[in-house]
């Protein structure tokens, strides 16, 4: 399995990235604010937004190092992609399928499935884990829930009824949402998903990580020679990710959301990391976007054996496994799309 | 289209294909390789343009470095490491030389002599190359070993010939066809550069609805 290298993030707003040598430097205006090899990065991710040089550019793409521009609130605004890997064979594959919303909709329900059933165990596992703290008997009902339609994703062949299926299971999912904060319940509730803008807490932290986890997911399809912008359960959009969007469904519930669960059950981040906007949109503080990031990657080191590969690999590694996977499926080798599935 | 070279397969392809065919194909038909194999092909183009037809003469040699070769016969092109003209009376008259001259290839590589024939075929096809563009016969030819640091001779054989003909009509079944074959794993994955894109170990796990089951 491959290496999982280091990310930089750039979060100081305004900064310019160059090449020098085999090194990026950072400034800002007058100041030097750092410089790395490039040799040990596998991902640049710059906050705020001065630039990069065409020169960096060139040798991200040529090094297969990722270099996606973020808003300082964590929103994506777009990725250097260097010429595709060659591998027409492949997307080629990937586009006849997508033509097809027969074949679509049963790549659709792996990733769905998935979605589901670690939306599940991540309930599941709160009963075992906090037993006096929450309302097992209702979770446990949800989760009984969860598998009806479980049984039934697995029998859909039309993309409709999945999305369908989809959205009525991440209902009751995020009715549980709440109940799974532990802490500090005076800043952190949740009452539903809201993006453009988040207007409460939890809402900025679950955007950011799901940007961040889009931003992954990206570059390992890429990684792997797929087109990240031909999806199956997402369908084509104009300079959307679609099929970055789709592997993310699985991966949403198990790496962004348990994440930040985490960030706040152990006050890593607290209700003085947020401002509010005159517009009611709430934004991470620059310390807590700091504290964010770190946690971040240090959360990317932690190991698991991949349920599928049976490989001891980083979670910062799974969006690479699952690209792998699908490639490995769309080229024929496996007869369906092995999701990832945690328990 | 028959005698474009353009579409000519890739000489060094053999190698790959001999030591695994799935190899090949996912280096020459899906292009998940390809920087690499560009670099290495581009670090010849290189040399050659740096030195185009630098020969070097050596008492009865004659050597020439980076000598891109094709055969039509075979439907390949390719670039030979050296190629070395040795003086010979049963050879053949080169332009703007003296004497008789029997060309000699020499491939550099890396390690030791291994086990698997891959190098031998490249250096076989590499002599078909020669055979067909100088109208001669290559009767031996060398593979040059940096750990050993020595030279193997390789006897030209027509068995080996019909190898290597049999090998690239194999080649061009699968690419036009575009098919990748299925992995059969074994222990030359383990010196297998491809072997994160491969998974050959995949092969003996569960089937994924199986798999998925286990969840419900
Ligand atoms: S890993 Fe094994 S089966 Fe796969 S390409 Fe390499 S040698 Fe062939």
């Amino acid at each position: 399995m491959r290496k999982l290298l280091n990310t930089l993030f750039v979060t100081t707003p305004n900064s310019y990235l160059a090449l020098k040598g085999e090194t990026i430097v950072v400034t800002a205006g007058e100041d030097h604010l750092g410089q790395v090899p490039l040799h040990n990065l596998e991902a640049i991710c710059t906050f705020g937004y001065m630039g990069a040089s065409p020169k960096l550019m060139h040798a991200c793409a040529e090094r297969n190092i990722s270099l996606t521009f973020l808003s300082t609130s964590g929103k994506f605004l777009a990725r250097v992609v260097g010429e595709s890997k060659g591998n027409v064979v492949l997307r080629k594959t990937q586009y006849r399928l997508s033509d097809s919303t027969n074949e679509s909709a049963k790549i659709a329900r792996n990733f769905i499935f998935a979605k589901v059933a670690n939306q599940k165990w991540i309930l599941e596992r709160m009963t075992r884990d906090y037993p006096m703290r929450i309302d097992v008997p209702a979770f446990k009902k949800i989760s009984a829930t969860l598998s009806e339609y479980l049984q039934e994703i697995l029998m859909v062949q039309d993309l409709e009824i999945l999305r369908g299926l989809e959205g009525q299971a991440a209902n009751h999912y995020f009715r549980c949402f709440d109940q799974m904060i532990l802490q500090q319940k005076d800043d952190f509730f949740f009452k539903t998903r809201n993006r453009r803008p988040p207007t409460d807490n939890i809402n900025a932290l679950l955007s950011l990580a799901y940007t961040l986890l889009a931003k992954d997911v990206s570059a390992a399809l890429e990684n792997v020679g797929l087109d990240a912008y031909v999806g199956y359960l997402h369908r084509d959009r104009p300079g959307r990710a679609s099929l970055a969007l789709d592997v993310m469904e699985e991966l949403r519930g198990v790496i962004a959301d348990r994440f930040v669960l985490k960030l706040i059950n152990k006050k890593i981040i607290t209700g003085k990391d947020f401002f509010a906007k005159e517009n009611g949109a709430v934004l991470l503080t620059d310390e807590g976007r700091e504290k964010f990031i770190n946690a971040w990657r240090e959360r990317k080191q932690e190991p698991l054996t991949h349920p599928y590969l049976k490989e001891k690999i980083n979670w910062g590694l799974v969006p690479h496994a699952q690209a792998m996977l699908l490639a490995r499926h769309l080229r024929g080798d496996l007869e369906e799309y092995p999701p990832f599935l945690w328990k | 289209m028959e005698n474009n070279e353009d579409n000519y397969l890739m000489l060094s392809g053999i190698q790959h294909f001999r030591f695994c065919q799935r190899q090949w194909a996912l280096i020459h038909i899906e292009q998940q390789w390809a920087e690499n194999v560009k670099t290495i092909e581009g670090q010849h183009i290189h040399e050659k343009a740096d030195q185009p037809f630098i020969r070097e003469k050596r008492h009865n040699k004659l050597i020439v470095r980076a000598m891109q070769v094709r055969s039509h016969e075979l439907k390949t092109t390719g670039i030979c490491d050296v190629v070395e003209f040795i003086e010979d009376e049963q050879g053949i008259e080169l332009i703007n030389e003296e004497g008789k001259y029997i060309p000699v290839p020499v491939e550099y590589k890396r390690g030791k002599p291994k086990a698997g024939q891959e190098d031998i075929v490249q250096l076989v096809a590499q002599a078909m190359c020669l055979e067909e563009m100088f109208v001669c016969d290559v009767p031996k030819a060398y593979l040059f070993y940096d750990e050993i640091k020595r030279r193997v001779e390789v006897e030209i054989t027509n068995e080996l010939r019909d190898e290597v003909r049999f090998i690239f009509k194999q080649m061009y079944n699968y690419y036009d066809r575009r098919h990748t074959p299925k992995v059969k794993p074994g222990k030359h994955c383990k010196s297998c550069s491809l072997e994160n894109l491969c998974l050959p170990t995949l092969i003996d796990s569960t089937p994924v609805r199986q798999y998925m089951e286990r969840f419900l």
